[in-house]
């Protein structure tokens, strides 16, 4: 009488009943499907062990504060005036020489004309920055038409560092002033959008109209 | 077992021997008549090197498959591209290694290191040209290897894999194009490099991060040369070179098209039955 081949039951608990290479009763896990398991464990285990400290390190930078704020003396105040701008050279990342400088327009606020930015105390020097808010390279003030004009691309800005012409995207960037023993200091840069409403530092190209703001947030390295 | 024959030049291959020569040879019969000439011995020693390393790796199968493998007819220059970009990559790297000996990432002496390499350093003019006019080449040469497998169809099935890593390969090209233009550390190199920063920080959301991790901060700081350093001649030719070997792989693999004016010639069963 010969047997009748054996059953195999393909959704049983035991590697047993399901007829694996190597089974055992009482088994519900092949030694050799563990050991796979454990060498791909093993492996994934180390691979995080030094992948992830390595990406932290790369991308630790992107959650700190890497420009603290200094107060940087530009001159007395019997220097400036609040009908033109007075070129200076301030220093924005003090470590690496004649790359790290800047040069800012400074004057005196005028109180006649000048729009007091919201949410803000009032500033006694208007300060702008010369980052353009299109692309980033450097504009120059022109008096005779009392006009910001950036040499790259062609942005035009007004007196007030408003858009006037081209492609940026917001005005241009001022900094915080503060008057401290008859000697003008600049801080820390914050943005603006076109209705003078201030903002966080945001890198050029970022608008800050309307819901643009929420596409281009506040960052932790500002 | 017969080991398969190394796929050696004919002049480096052991030639059988002719009738009558056998036996002076080999001095089977009697001692040789004359001795083997110094070219002999190289050949002799040339062939034992390439078996003994051959009968080791098992590699003549494989490189006989990889270099000889049969290609359709009509392949013309234009499938040449493909290894002239692979070519323009590695004299890349040669020379990138070369300057990576002179060349100083640090904010400070960038410009003076990459103009010391130009004007002092013993044919430093010569291999920063190599590098810098090699990689306006490798970028012209992938993009005409690109446009020869679109316009010739060789991205369709079953190719659409290769024509992906393909797509990445140009990607990294250009990021290496865009990182290695920061490095001579000029008036041109730096304000580029900010305008492009900048392009980064437009895209939404993502785009400010993705400025503040390649600047290392908000603004141009101290480490931002050593970042665009370390991607130039470490991150980025590693994956290029990685894919580059699964882009070889897969043309090994699946073989190349005819280009698309030839068409399939019909067989002799089919014209018999007619």
């Amino acid at each position: 009488m010969a047997d009748s081949p054996k059953k195999f039951d393909k959704k049983s608990r035991y590697t047993e009943a399901r007829g694996l290479p190597g089974a055992f009763e009482g088994e519900t896990v092949t030694r050799r499907r563990f050991m796979e398991g454990t060498a791909l464990a093993a492996g994934g285990i180390a691979t995080m062990a030094f992948a992830l400290p390595g990406l932290g390190f790369a991308l630790g930078p992107i959650f700190e504060d890497t420009i603290p704020t200094r107060w940087q003396d530009v001159g007395p105040e019997g220097d400036f005036n609040d009908q033109s701008y007075v070129p200076r050279v301030m220093n924005i990342e003090p470590q690496i020489g004649d790359a790290g400088k800047t040069t800012i327009y400074v004057r005196k606020f005028n109180t006649d004309q000048d729009k007091v930015i919201e949410g803000q105390d009032k500033q006694p020097y208007v300060v702008i920055s010369t980052r353009c808010a299109h692309l980033g390279c450097p504009v120059r003030y022109t008096q005779a038409s009392q006009k910001f004009l950036c040499p790259c691309h062609g942005g035009v800005y007004g007196f007030e560092g408003n858009v006037e012409a081209g492609p940026p995207v917001r005005p241009l960037d001022r900094f915080y002033t503060r008057v401290t023993n008859g000697r003008v200091e600049v801080g820390d840069r914050f943005s603006l959008n076109s209705q003078f409403e201030r903002f966080s530092p945001r890198d050029p190209t970022n608008h800050l109209d309307g819901l643009w703001q929420y596409l281009y947030p506040s960052r932790p390295t500002t | 077992m017969k080991l398969p024959a190394p796929p050696l030049p004919k002049a480096l291959r052991r030639s059988p021997p002719r009738p009558g020569q056998d036996d002076r040879k080999n001095g089977r019969n009697g001692p040789p008549a004359t001795k083997p000439t110094p070219k002999d011995q190289a050949v002799e020693g040339v062939a034992g090197v390439v078996g003994w390393l051959d009968e080791r790796t098992g590699a003549s199968p494989f490189l006989r498959g990889f270099l000889y493998r049969k290609v359709p007819k009509g392949t013309n220059w234009y499938y040449t591209l493909g290894s002239a970009t692979m070519f323009a990559f590695l004299a890349q790297a040669v020379t990138g290694v070369f300057l990576a000996m002179y060349y100083e990432p640090d904010p400070t002496r960038a410009y003076e290191s990459a103009s010391r390499i130009t004007n002092e350093v013993f044919l430093g003019e010569f291999v920063r040209g190599m590098h810098r006019w090699g990689s306006t080449v490798m970028i012209i040469l992938i993009f005409l290897h690109m446009g020869r497998t679109f316009f010739f169809g060789a991205y369709k099935y079953p190719r659409e894999l290769n024509w992906v890593i393909g797509v990445v390969l140009v990607v990294l090209t250009l990021m290496m194009g865009l990182t290695g233009y920061l490095l001579p550390f000029d008036q041109r190199s730096f304000w580029a490099t900010v305008v492009a920063v900048n392009l980064n920080s437009s895209g939404p959301i993502v785009g400010p991060y993705l400025a503040d991790f390649l600047r290392v901060g908000s603004e141009f700081g101290p480490t931002t040369i050593a970042r665009f350093y370390a991607l130039h001649m470490l991150a980025v030719p590693g994956l290029i070179a990685a894919l580059i070997g699964a882009h070889l792989y897969l043309v090994a693999k699946l073989g190349t098209t005819a280009p698309p004016w030839l068409k399939a010639e019909k067989k002799d069963l089919l014209k018999e039955e007619v």
